[in-house]
């Protein structure tokens, strides 16, 4: 080949995921360059780490990380099944059984070949190794006449081996030579119970077996002789008892080549010859070879950088590994045999759930050495992180491998260092996801796109998922904020536009700042949002279509299409004179009563045309609506404080039930939860609750943000002992800036946990005014509370908001698809099979 | 059934046209069939839709119920239970390829609302 002098001749010898990698990286350097690809195999570069999937459907096309056309584009002159022979150092030519080809630069990227110990018989025609597509089809043809399979060897590759033979349908057998299963990553433990989960799959693992000979066998094809004298008969072998690397070129040629085996390269990737590389798994780096497809990429990127004059070294690489291996989760982190001098570990090991967990920690417990992970490799991505930044362990290590127990310490993306290495296949570190979002990529697909974090082995999907979703939360970026199609806009926004603005219309807003009809989106955060603002009543005739049903009945509806009443009884006080208007109602109407767990009395069951009726009788009683169907303040749970507790220390119900006609109505984002507690002993759990409040010698402590349900967060300390004015005064101050700037049905607890600044932050707002926002707030508040009215005797005063409450516009008959059936002495609703059939719906037809 | 499907639709008058609730539903009660009404009013045009009122996920008369709006420009109600849309045109449901409610023709005349069975 001729070429002009400014241009360098780059051969590159095979074509693996490592050569390829070089390629594609000298390609994007713009690095000018010849360069030629002489590949060993017939095709180009396939991704051998998923060449198990082989076995699940995919072919080679799926497996192929590149194809011709591309390389014919980057002008690469590439020779399938073209083994390269010898290398003429003075020369510099390479040389196949065809051709010879100059090159000023030589890169190796020959990999390695699967080891197949020197057995007597082992080179019969079942007898099989696992490394490339061509070895695939052969074990495909062999097992389709087999019907029992054993690996040898039972490493990683070894049980990915062992499970394609059980997929093929094989009784499928695993030898191994060691006493135990993955003797490499694992700790005798873990292999152990390795070893149950995979026998339990039915593959029958056989260990401390050095097979010496394979003969014929009698029932089956072979039979396997071991050195204790016991055989095992097989029809066919699959040998996977490591990997040796590809040297022999670099050793003919006089490279430095390690005792055992792979040819030496330095920190650039060169070998002794500075014109020659040796890059991936035929190489070895300070005396180790990494069978990994992650470091042969950051030895490709070296060497580019080598080639192109730029600075990068190979400095080594993580083997940490984690995977499924038939369905089986086990992972590796660092030194998990504890070999460090002074290392000591934790181990969970919990037998009835077959997890097995181990951590090793420095002398000092200061860092993460290791860690072995089977059945459960959920903490695997955090513990990596503790091991490769050398994080500062908690004070109490074990925490991290034990089940949740609400101590476990969340290692959020934010806690990374910048430096810290998300996607280790292809070198991708936290500031260069930094860098893709600052550069312009606006979602996850992009910013994969850009740094191809993820699209190797895909193991740090989740990690990288995580990352990027902090950082947009930390630039506030709205992409996933804007509440639907109708509204470009953030819930936040929307609240300002509706208050500048003096919005009190869905269609006034959608006509100026949106587009189209809306939606069950965001109707109910407008309506929420013009309740907030301005406290119309939810029923005008322009709000009723922004309600869910719940607003538009003011009952929660059930699983039958009743609903629910639930008349607000504040502080959870209740006279016998109420409980017994209550208990009447729900006699009259036959309505299921239950306590429920906001300290107050639901009644389920009623029809859509009784609630007008029942909600007269409990209004002309003094009852008021209870919220319960709103996103608006619920309750406000109380203990019986210092009036007949022997250690209430303040009015803890006289406090609870001033806030409950305080702030009842105040719609927001998310349902609000208040508790009063009379002392520390805490029976009211305020600190679950959204604002939380404890009584104290000398006046109240205050705690904001907690939450039950699904996600329970205790609540923050906010302020102390204060007084009844101070304390009112902070929490209208917080409750309004909360209602301002949260999104659509985010509770308190997740606000808090987005707000950035937190608790200080929130603090500083309120108790410092840093906003200057704080009479604003107050004085909404204020007319909020001043615009109060009970939404049912409002309803019920009106004929015309009274006619929506039947559920037929042409008559007066029930619908007899609700039916209920007897069970403790009360209602409930009846399952479809106890349906009366006469009763049941009838299709189209007409009388 | 023969003799049915050469008659012609009947109409039935269900309400007054005020009994209509704008950018909502009600429901009329034709035989055992319940009908859920919605009342699309946009950009100054009434436009009406007719359909089952019956939630085949909820197994609940509620479809009337629920918040009317458009996905893709396409009117549609969410079940105000499990909160699946159904075009108010076909019936068609978003989420699920598999459901569909059956529709109605509904119209207006001299104030009067009408359905065809
Ligand atoms: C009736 C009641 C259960 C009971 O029998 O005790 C109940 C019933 C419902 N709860 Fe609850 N919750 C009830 C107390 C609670 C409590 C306990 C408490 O308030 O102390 C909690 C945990 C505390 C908390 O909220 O932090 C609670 C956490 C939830 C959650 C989870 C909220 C969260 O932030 O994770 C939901 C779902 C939601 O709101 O999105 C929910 C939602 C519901 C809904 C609205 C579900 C639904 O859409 O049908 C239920 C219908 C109520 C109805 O039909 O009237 N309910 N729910 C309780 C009514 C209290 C009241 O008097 O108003
Ligand atoms: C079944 C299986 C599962 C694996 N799973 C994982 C995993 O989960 N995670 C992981 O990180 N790694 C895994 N690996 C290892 C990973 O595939 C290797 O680390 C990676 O392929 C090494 O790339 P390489 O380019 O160095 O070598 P190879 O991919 O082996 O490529 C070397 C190429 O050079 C060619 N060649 C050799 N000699 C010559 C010559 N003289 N002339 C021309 N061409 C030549 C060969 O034919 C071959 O095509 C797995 C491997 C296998 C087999
Ligand atoms: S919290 Fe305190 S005052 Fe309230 S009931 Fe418990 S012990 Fe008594
Ligand atoms: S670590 Fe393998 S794809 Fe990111």
């Amino acid at each position: 080949m001729t070429a002009d002098n400014s241009v360098i001749r780059v051969v590159v010898v095979g074509n693996g995921m490592v050569g390829h990698h070089f390629v594609e990286n000298l390609i994007n350097s713009g690095q000018p360059a010849h360069i030629t690809v002489l590949s060993g195999e017939p095709r180009l570069a396939y991704d051998r780490v998923h060449l198990s999937s082989w076995f699940t459907g995919s072919r080679a096309e799926d497996l192929a990380l590149t194809d011709e056309a591309t390389y014919q584009q980057w002008g690469i002159n590439y020779v399938l099944n073209a083994k390269v022979e010898g290398i003429d150092r003075t020369q510099k030519l390479v040389t196949t059984q065809q051709q010879s080809y100059h090159y000023d630069v030589l890169v190796l990227a020959t990999g390695s070949y699967p080891f197949v110990p020197p057995i007597p018989g082992s080179d019969q025609p079942h007898c099989l190794v696992y490394r490339t597509i061509e070895d695939l089809q052969a074990i495909e043809e062999s097992a389709a006449q087999s019907k029992v399979g054993v690996v040898v060897g039972g490493g990683l590759l070894g049980l990915e081996a062992a499970n394609a033979l059980k997929q093929a349908g094989l009784k499928t057998h695993v030898v191994e030579f060691a006493a135990q299963l993955m003797a490499v990553q694992l700790d005798e433990g873990a292999g152990t119970l390795l070893r149950e989960k995979i026998e339990a799959l039915g593959v029958t693992v056989h260990t401390q077996k050095a097979t010496q000979v394979i003969e014929q066998g009698q029932e089956c094809r072979y039979r396997m002789v071991f050195a204790d004298g016991s055989f095992l008969e097989t029809d066919m072998i699959l040998f996977s008892a490591g990997i040796r690397p590809s040297d022999h070129l670099g050793r003919e040629a006089g490279l430095g080549i390690g005792e055992r085996g792979g040819i030496v390269i330095n920190n650039k990737c060169q070998t002794d010859d500075p014109a020659i590389y040796a890059i991936g798994e035929c190489a070895l780096w300070e005396n180790r070879i990494y069978g990994l497809v992650a470091p042969g990429y950051t030895m490709a990127r070296a060497a580019v950088a080598s080639i192109a004059g730029e600075e990068l070294d190979f400095a080594g690489a993580d083997m940490s590994t984690k995977l499924k291996l038939m369905g089986v989760e086990v992972g590796s982190i660092g030194d998990a045999h504890a070999r460090t001098p002074g290392a000591q570990c934790y181990t969970y090991h919990n037998q009835p759930q077959g997890v097995y967990k181990k951590l090793i920690v420095d002398a000092n417990h200061s860092k993460v050495l290791g860690a072995v992970l089977v059945g459960d490799t959920s903490d695997y991505d955090t513990l990596l992180q503790y091991c490769l930044n050398d994080m500062a362990l908690p004070q109490t290590p074990e925490t991290l491998i034990l089940p949740a127990s609400g101590e476990k310490p969340a290692l959020g993306a934010d806690a990374l260092p910048a430096t810290a290495t998300i996607c280790s296949c292809h070198n991708v570190a936290k500031s260069d996801i930094v860098e893709a979002i600052d550069g312009g990529c606006a979602s996850l697909g992009e910013i994969k796109a850009c740094t191809k974090a993820s699209s190797g082995c895909g193991g740090c999907t989740a990690l990288l998922k995580n990352v990027v979703d902090s950082e947009f939360e930390k630039r506030g970026v709205a992409v996933s904020k804007v509440l639907c199609e109708h509204f470009n806009h953030t819930r936040q926004e929307l609240f300002h536009l509706v208050k500048i603005e003096k919005i009190r219309s869905f269609d006034a807003l959608i006509e100026r700042h949106g587009s189209g009809m809306g939606c069950d989106i965001c109707k109910p955060a407008v309506g929420s949002i013009l309740a907030s603002v301005w406290n119309d009543y939810v029923l005008n005739p322009s709000n009723v279509p922004l309600q869910d049903t719940n607003d538009t009945y003011l009952g929660n509806m059930q699983k039958d299409g009743t609903y629910s009443i639930v008349p607000r009884i504040p502080g959870g006080e209740i006279t016998p004179a109420g409980l017994i208007v209550i208990g009447e109602v729900a006699q009259k109407y036959n309505l299921y009563t239950k306590i429920t767990g906001g300290q107050r009395i639901d009644l389920f069951g009623a029809r859509v045309e009784q609630l007008p009726d029942i909600w007269q009788t409990l209004v002309s009683a003094g009852f008021e609506t209870g919220h319960a169907y709103a996103k608006a303040l619920r309750t406000v749970k109380s203990c019986v404080g210092s009036t007949w507790c022997r250690y209430g220390v303040q009015d803890s119900v006289g406090q609870a039930i001033a806030l409950e006609h305080r702030y009842k109505g105040l719609r927001a984002p998310h349902k609000i939860k208040f508790a009063v507690s009379g002392c520390t002993r805490e029976c009211a759990e305020a600190q679950s609750k959204d604002i939380g409040i404890i009584a104290t010698e000398n006046g109240w402590n205050l705690y904001v943000c907690g939450n039950g349900g699904m996600k329970p967060r205790h609540g923050d300390l906010f302020a102390t002992d204060l007084s009844t004015p101070t304390l009112v005064q902070y929490i209208d101050r917080i409750l309004m800036f909360y209602v301002k700037t949260a999104d659509r049905l985010q509770r308190t607890s997740v606000w808090m946990d987005n707000l950035e600044g937190g608790l200080a932050y929130l603090q500083s707002v309120v108790i410092d005014d840093v906003l200057g926002i704080n009479s604003e707030l107050e004085a909404q508040m204020q007319q909020v509370i001043d615009a109060y009215q009970c939404e049912w005797k409002t309803t019920l005063a009106s004929p015309e908001a009274k006619k929506r409450f039947r559920q037929f516009v042409n008559s007066k008959q029930e619908d007899t698809n609700i039916q209920f059936v007897d069970e403790r002495g009360q209602i409930r609703p009846a399952t479809e099979l106890e349906k009366t059939p006469e009763h049941a719906r009838i299709p189209v037809e007409l009388v | 059934m023969q003799a049915k499907a050469q008659q012609l639709p009947i109409w039935y008058d269900i309400c007054d046209e005020q009994d209509l609730i704008s950018n909502s539903g009600v429901c009329a009660l034709l035989g055992q069939q319940q009908v859920a009404i919605f009342t699309l009013d946009w950009q100054g045009h009434r436009q009406l839709y007719a359909l089952s009122n019956y939630d085949p996920v909820g197994k609940a008369n509620v479809i009337y119920r629920g918040i009317m709006g458009s996905v893709n420009g396409q009117p549609v109600v969410a079940s105000p239970l499990y909160k699946e849309h159904y075009c108010l045109a076909s019936g068609q449901c978003l989420e699920n390829d598999a459901l569909s409610l059956p529709t109605f023709e509904v119209e207006l005349k001299a104030g009067k609302v009408r359905i065809a069975l």
